[in-house]
């Protein structure tokens, strides 16, 4: 039990943004009590239910899977079901809708352009020989697949493109977390599917698009590391050019 | 008001609407698919499952295995029919999935690695570390893009169902970021929109949970099937339920009492040891281990945490390696919202609500009795899980069941003709009439009161243990929030733009009926049976005059009528259920 004398206040700034009434965005401040536990989420939560109804942001899991709750807190690109309130006392949160991204409302982004990135990448296993479902599973070991597993991890939370930079001067880079995505199956021993996805990484707007800022992998929640991926697709993307690519030796498993 | 035309509505883009999407585009490429979610896919609930799916794969397991495992732990409450049909698909699909990439846990030689999860006789779960709904549902998607005949609607929020001369034709949406409402006019409708743990106060469940599809088939005089059927998970973090997967206990955890004391084994699931053992002591039902827990905090036995009672998931003796290779979002849990690391310290754990085990009613091939209409996934009922789900049987559900439904409407969708437009067209409007009225209420109570209090109702009366007394008070309780639902909710927001308070307050109307099928048809059903369990005078299971299925019919303002069904029984007649006993250490792989 929280006794009274135990409780502490926090101020949370919030950008307000309603394009029916605002010309502009503006920001509003409230006193929230908070116990040591509270998640910066919990807090919007608390404004939500019992001060402001009127504040718009999207959250689902509270536990750093669904990848909803992405917002800038205090500056930095954060899943605010991951920040905590104690970590910003006494000092105030402020908590804005995630750079780069269009606002829609308060702290909703339009979030059409990652999906369509996402999209554009290619994500599905493409096998040399297809296997029926009779046929059973492909093999593959615990190394083959640690080669990828990371990049596997992303939650599309998009925490990496309000870090990068070069996304933030050009949007057309197709960016952190969808680069990862096409490297994730690149670098699966059940995939040949590299070809199809080296005009997405080659492209100018591609792996070349990075440059090497590393803030993406900074802020990644789930430690994927997209600029890592990104340099290896860089090394891969030089040896196609030169037509040099076929003569990476094979890889276990690939047989 | 806008009118997209399709052949076939997916609602929900989770586990089993994308399973869905799937087949019906697969079976039919020509197919206009529409994938409506008020989230986009990845936000879906299935994103936060752990453990593992069920899949019949070693040499010493079998169908035959899988189905007794189910039919016992749902306490003979399942339709066997289905189970059978159920079991004989999962394996499957686990292939399929892995096909589409899916990433599971492998032994060193590559092939699939399986795990233990609660009241299995061998390992049967297939796995990806403890993120293996994550990457389900990632993989679904991904694969789902490369559909041409489904598009998607992120973030349209679905009010309404429409229905025509007996046939589901669509649904009236409200787009979000707009506000706009949005008819989808179509000849089927899936509803694959997840559970309704949120009606309670403690619960595993995400945000989204909140029961809008079990509401939409209700309120069209649907039944909802076996409601009062509700499972505690007895492993979640207390104060924010966040759910610690029996994964844990799969691979060897133990639970502690405050004396250190695995108190599981004074409550019919020992001897301790050896340990691991199948259908034992941690690795017995969630129904009973939850029950367990409810015991030893009446007799003052858990430990106080500053979120409430606890006792201890003591993972340390797995030692650091197995621990971040297996469970690594555990690991990262632990520390994150509980502050402790499970190399090093105990994780305390309670009960909190997890699953719905009833839902719309259906038959194995997926089909509602109404016409046009489908359900898939923890929305649905099929008939599986019984009075008490088997760990791992739900994920399997999402996509067996969700491949089902896609084939089955996919080819109602093709035979139908079209339906007469104008009268649907009424329809929609006078739907999307009453939800705006909502946005212009000057007097009322806040969503938040009327949840709350909500789920404190449900957590006292038609909780672990219920009584008479306690369920009718839940009973009266809900109709009265029912009333003062009714009689207004008051907005803050005005706003047409994505304003999730207004669709709060929408969520709240189907919480409440949904919650009213629960409590009502819990009240009726006078015996204990698996997660049902009754301190009154109906402490045993009574298959005399309970061998049967909860129906609760949808009655307007008033409260949802019940009555019973047959249970189909095949080969499995009703037994004790026996977990613990003798039986040999499990080798873990």
């Amino acid at each position: 039990m929280t006794h009274e004398s135990d409780e502490r206040r926090i101020e949370i700034e919030c950008l307000r943004y309603d394009p029916e009434r605002d010309e502009t965005p503006r920001y509003q401040s409230w006193q929230v009590p908070f116990r040591d536990d509270m998640s910066v989420l919990q807090g919007l939560q608390y404004i939500k239910d019992r001060l402001d109804g009127s504040l718009s942001f999207r959250w689902s899991c509270r536990m750093a899977i669904c990848g909803s709750c992405g917002h800038m807190v205090n500056g930095e690109p954060k899943l605010s079901c991951h920040a905590f309130l104690r970590d910003y006392f006494p000092g105030k949160v402020r908590v804005e809708p995630l750079q780069h991204f269009p606002v829609l409302r308060d702290l909703v982004v339009d979030q059409s352009d990652f999906l369509d990135k996402l999209e554009s990448v290619r994500p599905q296993l493409v096998p040399r020989q297809p296997r029926t479902l009779a046929e059973g599973p492909y093999r593959q070991t615990p190394q083959q697949m640690a080669r990828y597993y990371a990049y596997s991890q992303c939650i599309n939370c998009l925490l990496c493109y309000a870090a990068c930079p070069q996304y933030g001067l050009d949007d057309g880079f197709t960016g952190p977390a969808a680069l990862a995505l096409l490297h994730r199956y690149n670098a699966d021993s059940r995939d040949v599917g590299w070809a199809a996805r080296a005009e997405v990484a080659n492209a100018e707007q591609g792996v070349w698009g990075c440059t090497l800022v590393g803030y993406c992998s900074e802020v990644c929640p789930k430690a994927v590391d997209p600029a890592h991926a990104i340099n290896q697709n860089k090394v891969a993307s030089t040896l196609d050019y030169f037509g040099l690519r076929k003569r990476l030796p094979p890889r276990g498993g690939d047989a | 008001m806008e009118v997209i035309r399709c052949d076939l509505v997916v609602v929900g883009g989770g586990g089993a609407g994308l399973r869905a999407a799937i087949a019906a585009a697969q079976a039919d490429p020509a197919l206009k698919i529409a994938l409506v979610s008020k989230v986009v896919p990845m936000r879906s609930h299935t994103v936060a499952a752990e453990g593992g799916s069920a899949g019949v794969i070693r040499g010493d397991d079998s169908l035959d295995q899988h189905f007794d495992d189910t039919v016992s732990g749902g306490d003979w409450l399942c339709d066997q029919d289905a189970v059978q049909f159920f079991v004989e698909r999962c394996t499957e699909e686990m292939v399929q999935l892995e096909h589409w990439g899916c990433p599971w846990s492998r032994l060193d030689d590559g092939r699939i690695n399986v795990r233990f999860f609660g009241g299995m006789k061998v390992q049967r779960t297939w796995f990806a570390a403890d993120k293996t709904g994550f990457h389900m549902l990632h993989t679904l998607f991904q694969t789902s893009l490369r559909h041409r005949g489904i598009e998607r609607y992120d973030e349209f929020f679905v009010a309404e169902l429409l229905v025509e001369d007996g046939r589901a034709r669509g649904v009236l949406a409200i787009e979000m970021a707009s506000g706009q409402p949005v008819r989808f006019a179509s000849s089927a409708v899936i509803l694959c929109t997840g559970g309704a743990g949120r009606v309670y106060r403690q619960n595993t469940n995400a945000g989204i949970v909140t029961g809008d599809g079990m509401g939409l088939a209700f309120r069209q005089g649907v039944a909802l099937r076996d409601m009062e059927f509700v499972q505690y998970h007895p492993t979640a973090l207390p104060g924010t339920g966040i759910l610690i997967t029996e994964g844990c206990r799969g691979e060897g955890a133990v639970l502690l009492n405050r004396h250190g004391h695995r108190y599981l084994q004074d409550y019919g699931l020992g001897p301790p040891e050896p340990w691991p053992r199948a259908k034992a002591m941690e690795l017995g039902p969630r129904d009973r281990l939850s029950q367990a827990f409810w015991h030893e905090e009446r007799q003052g036995r858990t430990i106080a945490t500053p979120q409430g009672q606890a006792v201890h998931l003591d993972l340390r003796h797995l030692g650091a390696r197995r621990i971040h290779e297996r469970l690594p979002l555990i690991t990262e849990v632990a520390r994150t919202f509980a502050g402790v690391d499970p190399v090093t310290q105990p994780i305390p754990v309670r009960p909190a609500v997890h699953y719905t085990m009833g839902g719309i009613q259906c038959n194995r091939h997926a089909e509602t009795s109404l016409p046009g209409l489908y359900a898939a996934g923890e929305c649905a009922s099929v008939g599986i899980h019984g009075a008490n789900r088997l760990g791992s049987n739900s994920l399997a559900e999402l996509v067996v069941f969700g491949k089902v439904a896609g084939e089955h409407a996919a080819a109602f969708a093709r035979s139908q003709p079209a339906a007469p437009d104008r009268s649907l067209q009424l329809q929609a409007e006078a739907a999307a009439q009453r939800l705006l009225s909502l946005l212009g209420r000057e007097r009322g109570e806040r969503v938040a009161t009327l949840r709350d209090e909500l789920g404190d109702c449900m957590e006292s009366g038609v909780g672990i243990f219920r009584d008479e007394a306690g369920m009718r008070a839940a009973c009266d309780k809900l109709a009265g929030l029912r009333e003062r639902w009714r009689a207004g909710i008051r907005l803050d927001d005005r706003s047409r733009v994505f304003n999730t308070e207004w669709l709060c307050a929408v969520e709240l109307g189907f919480m409440l009926e949904v919650a009213e099928a629960m409590a009502h048809a819990a009240l009726q059903r006078r015996e204990s049976r698996g997660a049902h369990v009754r301190l009154d005078a109906f402490q045993a299971r009574d298959d005399r005059n309970f061998l049967a299925h909860s129906l609760a019919w949808w009655r307007g303002d008033d409260a949802p009528r019940i009555d019973h069904a047959p249970v189909v029984i095949t080969r499995s007649p009703p037994q004790t259920r026996h977990y613990g006993g003798a039986g040999n250490r499990a080798q873990l792989t």
